[in-house]
């Protein structure tokens, strides 16, 4: 394939989202700038402009109206996608770090790091009719890198550094669930990534692994191993496959010259947990993954700062294991 | 006649004394329209502009793009509407010159990951595969892949060099190669030199070439390295070239070294150069270390 190379971004890539169509990619990266693409051909559409801070995370509604972005700047700003205006800002004590939309686009979940003497929390706001307080949950130590709705709204899964996968009530805050320590990840959990369905998820994780949970009943269904820690992950829409991208342990990075191209996606038959090939070409480690929700294409953002756009080959779609 | 005057098109011939300083912004009727030519079999499509640049020249812009059809695309209502939506934000600036997002040159492909015991499937031989017929060829002397990119685009660029390269660096006999420990300390002392440093791998491939030394004597005051590379290298690749050079004045001492890869290649540089005339001195050409078995 002929990847799209999309060098918008100055720093390093933190998140990549679709749109529910699978028309235009959101992207957020270190330089406060989240920008939009058209997920066909690359094309820049516009920037948001307003945060100063690295832009962790962000989620888009499922009309592509409106664009929810968390940054560390300590605010969570809700845009209008098509004109790039600021409609509100939610402010905090602390970085905001990961946001989700509920399904219907009425709630939101926020977590925000630890950070001077708070400690981190997660949060839900809703947004229509009118911006306001719901629930504040208070607990896990150490950051909460990823948190997301549950089927049906009625749970957000959350995932940290402490490699702890916890299942919340998002009504009353309870907790319910906990990955357990033996079987789960054994350190910091970088990213999370929900099915299309929601009725399973992935989580890669600093322990050069990632392991697919059942949502409901948080049991491990099944790992992939990476030779190096894992940044970002994703599960395909279409076929039965995950991507996962990922870093270079720090004592490998004096002797691998960066500018070689060699940081690839690996992507994983999702039932038979077995390596079907690698994607190379980044520039550095690779920190966001993201399906085409119509699971012919996939884009990747880097520690480089590009973003990679690629659309499968029709072999992709012929691969028997 | 006077059918064939009305016919002619708006640009009646200006007097340029005329002209006022100020009205350059208005000449662009002086300009030929702008041409597309479609695109043609192979997706090259053209576009031919015409604009005036900040010294009033009359520049010619053409943009060659190649239109790839990369798959039908089911799209929805909403999409195809978004399609027509207005740049925001720092898009607004862009213009057609901003090279924001480009199509990779190379192709990349999912490596499937080879089972223990397949063997590796053979390059194409020439290297060319995938150059298209009558395209422009490439080549790079870094990491010597052809059509793809020039030397100084070469995402390799700092990696070890292939042999052919001519490093100012004292082969054996001559030159500051005595450890320069012997006494001070404070003195600067070169990584490879220091203590703890690789020997090995380094000492075994710079024996294994100081082996195939060759000193050439009685050289003209203007030799340099680069012109004894360019004599020596047609008998075959050489790993060094050293001409030893007088600080005070800048002249050749009169003789240097030069290091084959393949010992025959130097010995049949010593045959066929020892006595050959060079920039008006008769040359002196022999083995550097006393003739090694």
């Amino acid at each position: 394939m002929r990847p799209i190379l999309m060098k918008g971004h100055e720093r390093p890539l933190t998140f990549l989202k679709y749109n529910r169509e699978g028309d235009l990619l959101f992207s957020c990266a270190k330089d406060h700038t989240p920008t939009v693409w058209f997920a066909d051909d690359g094309q820049r559409l516009g920037t948001y402009r307003g945060h100063n801070g690295a832009v962790w995370c962000c989620d888009v509604s499922r009309d592509s109206t409106r664009l929810i972005t968390g940054s560390a700047d300590q605010t969570v700003k809700l845009w209008d996608v098509q004109t790039g205006t600021q409609l509100y800002s939610f402010n905090f004590n602390s970085p905001a770090r990961s946001v989700d939309f509920s399904i219907g686009d009425k709630l939101v979940v926020i977590t925000t790091d630890p950070f001077m003497g708070n400690p981190s929390t997660i949060q839900v706001k809703s947004i229509a009719p009118h911006p306001s307080d719901l629930l504040t949950i208070k607990g896990p130590q150490g950051r909460i890198n990823r948190a997301v709705w549950g089927p049906l709204n009625k749970t957000i899964i959350s995932a940290g550094e402490d490699s702890v996968i916890r299942i919340w009530d998002s009504e009353t805050g309870e907790l319910l669930k906990e990955s357990d320590k033996e079987s789960g990840h054994q350190k910091t959990i970088s990213s999370l990534c929900m099915s299309a369905d929601k009725s399973h998820f992935l989580t890669g994780s600093g322990d050069k692994s990632a392991k697919l949970w059942d949502s409901r009943s948080l049991t491990l269904l099944k790992t992939y191993v990476m030779d190096r820690p894992v940044n970002a992950c994703a599960i395909s829409p279409l076929l039965d496959h995950v991507v996962i991208g990922g870093g270079q342990e720090a004592v490998n990075v004096t002797m691998t010259d960066r500018r070689a191209g060699k940081f690839e996606a690996k992507f994983y038959h999702k039932i038979l947990q077995e390596e079907i090939g690698g994607v190379k070409g980044h520039f550095g480690p690779i920190n966001a993954l993201a399906f085409n929700p119509d699971g012919r294409s996939f884009s990747s953002g880097g520690e480089d700062g590009n973003v990679r756009l690629h659309h499968f080959d029709p072999e992709y779609f012929s691969i028997r294991m | 006649m006077a059918a064939i005057d009305s016919m002619r098109p708006q640009a009646a011939k200006l007097r340029w004394g005329e002209l006022d300083e100020d009205d350059g912004g208005d000449l662009d009727f002086l300009l030929p329209p702008r041409v597309v030519e479609g695109p043609d079999e192979n997706g090259i499509k053209k576009t031919i502009e015409y604009r005036f640049d900040d010294d009033g020249n009359k520049v010619k812009v053409t943009t060659t793009t190649r239109v790839r059809k990369l798959g039908k695309a089911r799209v929805s209502k909403k999409a195809r509407e978004r399609r027509n939506w207005a740049k925001f934000g720092d898009a607004l600036q862009e213009d057609l010159g901003s090279r924001l997002t480009m199509v990779s040159t190379e192709e990349i492909l999912l490596e499937r990951p080879r089972a223990p015991g397949t063997k590796e499937e053979p390059t194409i031989s020439d290297g060319l595969g995938g150059v298209q017929p009558g395209a422009v060829l490439m080549v790079c002397r870094t990491c010597g892949k052809k059509g793809d990119h020039w030397t100084s685009k070469c995402p390799y660029k700092d990696l070890a060099q292939p042999t052919e390269t001519f490093v100012d660096r004292p082969s054996t006999a001559d030159g500051p190669s005595a450890a320069p420990s012997a006494g001070k300390s404070t003195s600067y002392v070169p990584p490879s030199l220091r203590g703890g440093a690789e020997r090995t791998g380094t000492e075994m491939s710079r024996r294994r070439n100081d082996e195939n030394s060759v000193r050439v004597t009685n050289l003209s005051e203007d030799t340099r390295e680069p012109d004894l590379l360019e004599l020596f290298r047609t008998f075959g690749p050489v790993s060094r070239v050293y001409v030893a050079i007088d600080q005070k004045t800048g002249m050749s001492r009169g003789f240097g070294f030069v290091n084959f890869v393949h010992r025959e290649d130097a010995e049949r540089a010593i045959n066929k150069l020892n006595g050959y005339g060079y920039d008006n001195l008769i040359l002196r050409v022999e083995w550097a270390t006393p003739r090694p078995n």
